[in-house]
């Protein structure tokens, strides 16, 4: 069928899969393990394996059953305090990691990257496990973008120039670019290994060292690579991993005076509140937080491509990113066309057994995600739009939802200001181009944005006047670990991937030294 | 001398495609191990047809819609890492066999396989990094620039660092996507064609990569001439670059880059620990049998130290201990040909002549192949001939001074500018002496370091254009500027 062809090439395309593992095809069959056994349930704090110092432990949830996995160890204050002391330390002047040639730095990336190829089959599938995604996604679109994006990072360590500057006077100046120290990392649950992997990326690459606070729901997939960064060779205390909450764990890591930078991916919520304590301590920050991404499909638009396309901007993950288009702005000329297509569509969207090969949808990773999610949903018919598919709880083990459509949708109606995290269509009906834009641009978030229109002029002038950091024109969620990805307004501060994001791991330190004559 | 190891060579034939071919004239050059001066084997000799099918191959392969130019940037990095890996798991082998060939000692022939190793993981991970930009251009406007490969890029290297001058050439190229001719040098071929098979092995699509081994005058001419080549990059002496240039202007070819020969200087300043400067002054000149286009081949020492400093020379020149490469105790092997061996004597003799005083070494050593004793001349001044042209052999020439201003001047007076070196404990010396040298690579109580991240080129007469580095990128893309106009 058409629309599942279109699909299929759309997944690879969109996501711009740069390994040629991805090409599911050339592979022998490939045997699920559908009980990967746990395997690290510890903190990971200078290359070892610790419990929490008060012993406490915390509940790992499979989301499709509600039934618990394990227990992982819950860092408390004092926990974090260990590890922050191992980075401080592997980062000091002289140490192991300072004085390491750079281009060794990126060769333990590509080694650890070697070693997440090696175990991709496994880490898919405990991915699968811990946060209820399909494991066909896990295993085509996850790991492989890790791979590619610890690979893209491991070629930079020995390119991150500074410059000699034509200052006047006699002097000689120039300068470095300095890791900035201790870092915090605090990464969210929607995409547990790629998070994981877009902020060890740029933390190694720039010599950093970091402690990195997994989510509290998904804490397996980041233990487990733990013990891959001890394995690929990393020096103690450069990357430490630990398991625990936001308000005690995250909070303490935000407040510790020996962590120079914070990074921090979540809902925008928490991100104002970190903002606020790591200004306290004049701290580095960048936050990549939530969105209410406008898709934009104009009448001179592929049809075909602009369904599926649209389709899976929003139910991708079953809804739960960051960047998911979850305003579809549709022309007045195709609007009921592709009303009618999206409709379909979403009615042919598969939800199940993640680890069943034909499932499209898997559950919601938590109950509170999912009674947040039917609460708006219900707003959603209380304010007037029109609900054409779903819009209940699917089944009653697991956190599963319904794919959900809601056409004749209002800019005011709740469904279209606040993010739902969830596989809730909102479409939208618009006229005129200037409309549009003002429209889309109508909103606190600022992170993504997409355009579907086969002409060059239009789509240009729209990218150009969307106040979105990723534009995406006749494609959607492409993640190529080359391109940057943050956002506008209150979506959040600083780029992710790309070269843009050394910069927020680096300080400049410019140097002066004084000499007896100058010639330019 | 021990008998050497057996060692197979397996490749001998010219590499197109991916592909082994006979040569289409039918002939074959003899290629000598320098340290017997025997023949080890005799390998297809390209020539023009030869040249012609290879332009052909890299052409199709730079077509468009071919695999190598829709290949994802990144499936492109690992092709070059892959290779890199190779490299250094043949890494034994490829030592034996560029130490039969070159003559140089096996734990240097292992050293560079390594930094070539490096080389090509170094630009492996340029390849998703090359960006163009957008640039602010008025309202109407969408204006920015792409940085496209270059297209067929010949490249003939030398003797003297047969597998790094072939890393250093494929990083750059390959990193941008561009396709290859190269042409190793007729003394020494056998590792570059050692490589071709390891390109193949990892991956590489056919007309990618093509090695021809020939000579300069039949097969380096006829890449040069070709009329499909789009840019051409020369590492070898002076005289053969600048007819390089001629040829390739002649025939409308204008992206030509060069590394050509040097002489230079390195200042060794009154402040300086004596015993370090004279290990940094041996290194300078005598490594790889001093065949290095960058050599500190003009020792200038301060009048203050010079006594002492030329004692010092001529100890560990004694020291120094020439013999069978294969040696673990070995520094220095053979000069790679007879033809080198015979102009490195006839400089000596002009030291002679020219009244420069002979401290030690001066004639050939052992009895079979090119072994030259490493030898040091003091006295020497400026206009004398082992102070003016390369010798490219293990000949040390001392200079006295006792003026920084006029050392400069000296050091600047060569046509050459590849590189130089100042020994001082003095920071605002070195700085100032740096800022006034006229060389493209300036070491700092330091010779012969090189970093795949820092560029290396020359000044003056040493050539045109820098490799390494991001800089190295520059000459293997063209800038295309696109501005469309908006309604």
């Amino acid at each position: 069928m058409l629309s599942k062809l279109v699909s299929k090439q759309i997944i690879n395309h969109g996501l711009r899969l740069t390994t040629r593992a991805a090409s599911a095809s050339a592979q022998p069959k490939l045997v699920i393990d559908r009980k990967p056994p746990v395997k690290f349930q510890k903190l990971f704090i200078n290359n070892e394996f610790v419990d929490a110092s008060s012993g406490s432990t915390f509940e790992v949830i499979n989301p499709a059953t509600g039934d618990v996995i394990t227990e992982v160890a819950d860092a408390s204050e004092k926990d974090v305090d260990r590890a922050v002391k191992a980075a401080k330390d592997a980062f000091r002047l002289g140490s192991e990691w300072r004085r390491m040639d750079p281009a060794a730095r990126g060769q333990l990336l590509y080694k650890l990257a070697d070693l997440m190829e090696r175990d991709r089959a496994y880490l898919a599938a405990l991915e699968t496990l811990n946060n209820g995604k399909p494991f066909k996604d896990s295993y085509n679109v996850d790991i492989p973008h890790c791979i590619s994006v610890l690979r893209y990072y491991a070629g930079w360590p020995d390119k991150m120039n500074g410059k000699v500057l034509p200052v006047a006077g006699d002097f000689f100046s120039y300068t470095r670019r300095e890791p900035v120290g201790v870092v915090g990392q605090i990464i969210p649950w929607n995409f547990p290994m790629i998070l994981l992997c877009w902020k060890i990326g740029p933390s190694v690459a720039t010599g950093c060292t970091t402690v990195i606070k997994l989510d509290e729901h998904t804490p397996l997939t980041g233990l487990y690579t733990a013990k891959l960064i001890e394995e690929a060779g990393f020096p103690p205390g450069v990357v430490n991993i630990i398991s625990g909450d936001g308000p005690h764990c995250g909070a303490s890591l935000v407040k510790h005076p020996d962590v120079h930078k914070i990074s921090f991916t979540g809902s925008t919520q928490v991100g104002k509140l970190i903002g606020i304590e790591a200004a306290k301590l004049v701290k580095r920050t960048t936050l990549e937080l939530g969105g209410k991404s406008p898709n934009i499909v104009f009448a001179d638009c592929d049809l075909d491509t602009a369904v599926e396309m649209s389709h899976f901007a929003l139910f991708f993950n079953q809804g739960q990113c960051c960047c998911a288009g979850s305003r579809t702005y549709v022309e007045e000329k195709i609007y009921d066309e592709f009303v009618q297509r999206s409709i379909e569509r979403t009615k042919r969207r598969k939800v199940g057994d993640p680890f069943d090969e034909s499932t499209e949808q898997g559950p919601q990773i938590s109950h509170e995600q999912m009674d947040k999610i039917i609460d708006l949903i219900e707003s959603g018919k209380k304010n007037g739009a029109k609900l054409l598919v779903g819009g209940k709880r699917e089944g009653d083990k697991g956190f599963f939802v319904q794919p959900t459509l809601f056409a004749d949708v209002e800019d005011d109606h709740r469904i279209a200001r606040e993010e739902i995290f969830g596989p809730v269509m909102q479409i939208l009906k618009f006229k005129t181009v200037e409309e549009v834009i003002e429209r889309a641009n109508d909103s606190d978030y600022g992170l993504a944005a997409s355009v579907f229109s086969k002409d060059l002029d239009k789509s240009i002038v729209v990218s150009n006047g969307l106040r979105a950091g990723s534009v995406w024109v006749n494609t959607y969620d492409n993640f190529d670990p080359v391109a940057p990805f943050g956002g506008f307004k209150q979506s959040g501060l600083g780029r992710e991937k790309s070269e843009y994001s050394l910069d927020s791991y680096s300080e400049t330190k410019c140097v002066t030294i004084k000499i007896s004559q100058r010639n330019s | 001398m021990s008998p050497l190891p057996d060692i197979e060579i397996k490749y001998t034939e010219i590499f197109i495609n991916n592909e082994w071919h006979k040569a289409d004239k039918g002939k074959t050059f003899p290629v000598i191990n320098p340290s017997t001066g025997e023949v080890i084997a005799n390998v297809e000799e390209a020539t023009r047809t030869d040249v012609d099918k290879a332009v052909e191959a890299a052409r199709k392969a730079f077509h468009v819609d071919s695999p190598w130019r829709t290949m994802q940037p990144a499936d492109r990095g690992a092709l070059m890492r892959k290779f890199a890996e190779l490299l250094r798991r043949d890494i034994k082998y490829l030592a034996q066999l560029e130490t039969l060939n070159n003559g140089k000692p096996v734990h240097d022939s292992m050293g560079d396989i390594g930094l070539s190793a490096n080389c090509i993981d170094y630009y492996a991970g340029w390849v998703d990094k090359i960006t163009g930009e957008t640039i602010p251009a008025g309202n109407g406007h969408f204006l920015y620039t792409e940085h496209e490969p270059v297209g067929i890029c010949g490249q003939i290297i030398p003797w003297n660092f047969p597998i790094l001058m072939l890393a250093w050439k494929l990083g750059p190229a390959l990193a941008c996507g561009n396709t290859v001719i190269l042409k190793p040098a007729e003394q020494t071929p056998l590792s570059a064609l050692y490589c071709a098979a390891l390109i193949k092995e990892a991956g590489f699509p056919p007309g990618v990569v093509n090695i021809v081994p020939g000579d300069g005058p039949e097969c380096g001419n006829a890449i040069v001439v070709h009329p499909h080549v789009d840019k051409l990059a020369f590492t070898g002496s002076s005289e053969i670059g600048r007819l390089i240039q001629e040829t390739a202007a002649k025939h409308h070819h204008y992206r030509v880059s060069l590394e050509l020969g040097g002489k230079s200087a390195l200042i060794i300043c009154e402040d300086a620990d004596l015993d370090y400067a004279a290990k940094v002054a041996h290194q300078a000149l005598y490594f790889n049998a001093a065949q290095c286009c960058c050599a500190g081949s003009r020792t200038y020492v301060h009048a203050k130290i010079y006594d002492e400093f030329v004692a010092k020379c001529v100890e560990l020149a004694n020291k120094r201990v020439v013999g069978d490469p294969y040696d673990r105790n070995t520094e220095q092997g053979p000069q790679v040909s007879e033809e080198q061996f015979n102009k490195i004597l006839g400089y000596i003799e002009a030291g002679n002549k020219e009244g420069a005083k002979l401290e030690c070494g001066g004639k050939r050593a052992c009895d079979k192949g090119y072994f030259i004793q490493p030898t040091v001349f003091s006295g020497v001044k400026d206009d004398m001939k082992i102070a003016r042209e390369e010798i490219f052999g293990p000949v040390m020439s001392l200079l006295k001074y006792d003026c920084y201003e006029d050392v400069i001047k000296r050091a600047n007076s060569s046509s050459f500018g590849l590189a130089a070196g100042i020994v001082t404990k003095d920071l605002t010396r070195a700085l100032t002496i740096t800022k006034r040298l006229h060389a493209g690579t300036i070491w700092i109580n330091d010779y012969n370091t090189f970093w795949n991240q820092a560029p290396f080129g020359g000044f003056k007469q040493s050539g045109h254009g820098r490799e390494l580095g991001s800089y190295g990128l520059e000459g293997y893309y063209e800038v295309k500027t696109v501005s469309i106009k908006l309604a």
